[in-house]
């Protein structure tokens, strides 16, 4: 007999029947609310690429505290993981102050490094299952442990950015005005990035060092195909990334595919629809509308 | 209680050891409209980046009486804004009003008001939700001057706020700079067109690296001082000696 599913067995059930499930959906939606405004902001800064060499430079603080613990054990790899990210943040901030080379080429020298360092230090000890975990994540595996540091990351996330949202975007658009205004746009800065190193964490405990920052930046992409006002990019980029996560999951679960890589596939698919669809995607060009009287 | 004139003293600033302004003292008077003028090169903008404390001095001080950091409305030349960046006009105008909200406050309906108000004294009525991205650049530069007017700062500085302004809108902005002297606020503009010089700002620099005149624009403006800054080499010489003040005053 052909099994149909019913749409409530496709798209609720498992959630209903399975806690791994349910915890896997409340961590991807709590990785949207934090991970997708970010990425907006990082979008915006011309930043794109830094959050996937941040995401790099978190491996071999995760790593170290793999060996110490002995586990794969959330809490531990997540300090690990954010003491890498931010002393990467800030050598690469002071090197750039200092010297000639620009922000983004002491991040790449940087961030080569520490993932070097990261994945030989995983490659003494551990398994090539572990390695596995670390670099692809496990979010059907996400534990209750796991999943309050998720959740606090992204509560002190959407506080932090409620409360210094507009010396950050004054920051990015204007930064003679707020150094004008007498504030110190280094301080923003540097409050910013720590928030991308906490977020790329707690990607990273779901979806791996790799795939972490794909709930940044493909949320981001896609806002800035269907809006041209910041808080709409914010609310688009989260709403995708939350559906991202939520047909991922489900796509994994019924067709048994590793869980990270299918919810970032779904956002690459959302990405390239919107590249079609898009009020300022590739299709409007072809099709123009015809033009207003004035 | 202290005034607001903006005293310079025997103010360097080198690039690479070059001097781009070299022993300029004098004073903006409280209250004044000065305009600074001179060839390319001749450190306008350096001075007035050095004004607003963007830039830091090699030598010399500079005396802002009781005026502080925020009590200067700068418009500096290229603006390094990001003019794609996904924000509307209401947005960049009311960032005027940062002495009331601060970085963390939020805005009220007066403010909302305000920079209705300034966009239309720069006649942009109705451009509130418009994209900043779809403004052209005049439209931009009046955009920012009703972010000036709205910051109701005690010193304006301009540094070319002309450039690209259609002749009309600079008349128009003309006046508003004109008011500003009438509502006793110090104004200094960087200006390359001498007739506006002549007509709107009583006071002038002019300015060739050196200061070549600074007082009445008309004593300023006049054909020898004219002929004397555009005598100035605009190179560097990469044999310089070290200035003679500067090695006596090591010693």
């Amino acid at each position: 007999m052909a099994t149909i599913l019913s749409l409530y067995d496709a798209l609720i059930q498992p959630f209903v029947e399975y806690g791994f499930m349910r915890r896997a959906l409340v961590a991807s939606l709590a990785i949207s609310l934090g991970s997708a405004p970010i990425g907006v902001l990082l979008m915006l800064r011309r930043m794109s690429l830094m959050g996937d060499a941040m995401s790099h430079a978190i491996l071999p603080g995760a790593a170290i505290a793999f060996l110490l613990v002995g586990s794969l054990s959330p809490l531990a790899m997540g300090v690990g993981g954010l003491v890498a990210g931010l002393a990467v943040a800030l050598l690469s901030g002071v090197v750039s102050r200092t010297t000639p080379l620009r922000e983004d080429a002491s991040f790449a020298s940087f961030y080569l490094g520490s993932l070097a360092l990261g994945v030989l230090i995983v490659s003494l000890r551990g398994s090539n299952i572990d390695l596995l975990h670390v670099l692809f994540g496990t979010i059907l595996a996400v534990d209750p442990a796991a999943l309050f540091l998720i959740g606090g990351i992204a509560s002190i996330t959407l506080a932090t950015l409620a409360v210094i949202y507009r010396p950050l975007v004054v920051e990015c658009f204007d930064p003679g005005f707020l150094r004008a205004v007498g504030e110190s746009g280094a301080a923003y800065h540097f409050l910013f990035l720590f928030l991308v190193v906490i977020n790329l964490v707690a990607g990273f405990q779901a979806l791996g060092t790799l795939m972490a920052v794909g709930m940044m930046m493909l949320p981001a992409a896609i806002a800035q195909l269907w809006a041209r006002r910041l808080p709409s990019m914010i609310v688009i980029a989260v709403s995708s990334a939350a559906l991202s996560g939520y047909l991922g999951l489900i796509a994994s679960f019924h067709m048994r595919l590793a869980s990270g890589p299918a919810i970032i596939l779904i956002a690459s698919i959302i990405y390239v629809a919107s590249l079609l669809a898009g009020p300022f995607g590739a299709l409007r060009r072809v099709f123009a509308r015809p033009h207003l009287a004035g | 209680m202290t005034t607001a004139t903006i005293r310079l003293h025997d103010v360097t600033i080198a690039y690479e050891r070059h001097p781009a302004v070299h022993h300029v003292s004098g004073a903006f008077e409280e209250g004044h409209l000065t305009a600074i003028v001179g060839p390319n090169g001749a450190g306008k903008s350096t001075l007035v980046k050095a004004l607003v404390g963007e830039l830091p001095l090699t030598e010399g001080s500079i005396d802002r009486g009781r005026l502080a950091q925020n009590d200067f409305g700068y418009l500096p030349q290229a603006a390094e804004i990001d003019r794609r960046f996904p924000l509307a006009v209401a947005d960049l105008v009311m960032l005027g009003a940062w002495r009331e909200t601060g970085a963390f406050g939020g805005a009220t309906r007066t403010t909302a008001a305000k920079a209705r108000a300034a966009l239309s004294a720069v006649e942009l009525d109705g451009f509130e939700k418009r994209p900043i991205a779809t403004l052209s650049a005049g439209q931009f530069q009046r955009a920012l001057f009703a972010r000036l007017l709205l910051q109701d700062a005690e010193a304006i500085i301009l540094d070319e706020p002309f450039t690209a302004i259609d002749g009309r809108t600079t008349a128009h902005l003309l006046e508003i700079v004109s008011r500003w002297g009438n509502e006793g606020r110090t104004v200094i503009a960087v200006l390359h067109d001498l007739d506006q010089v002549r007509t709107h700002f009583p006071q002038t620099l002019l300015l060739a690296r050196e200061k070549v005149a600074w007082g009445p624009t008309e004593s300023t403006l006049s054909a020898s001082y004219l002929h004397k800054a555009r005598a100035m080499s605009e190179g560097w010489d990469e044999n310089a000696s070290v200035c003679e003040e500067a090695r006596w005053r090591r010693s």
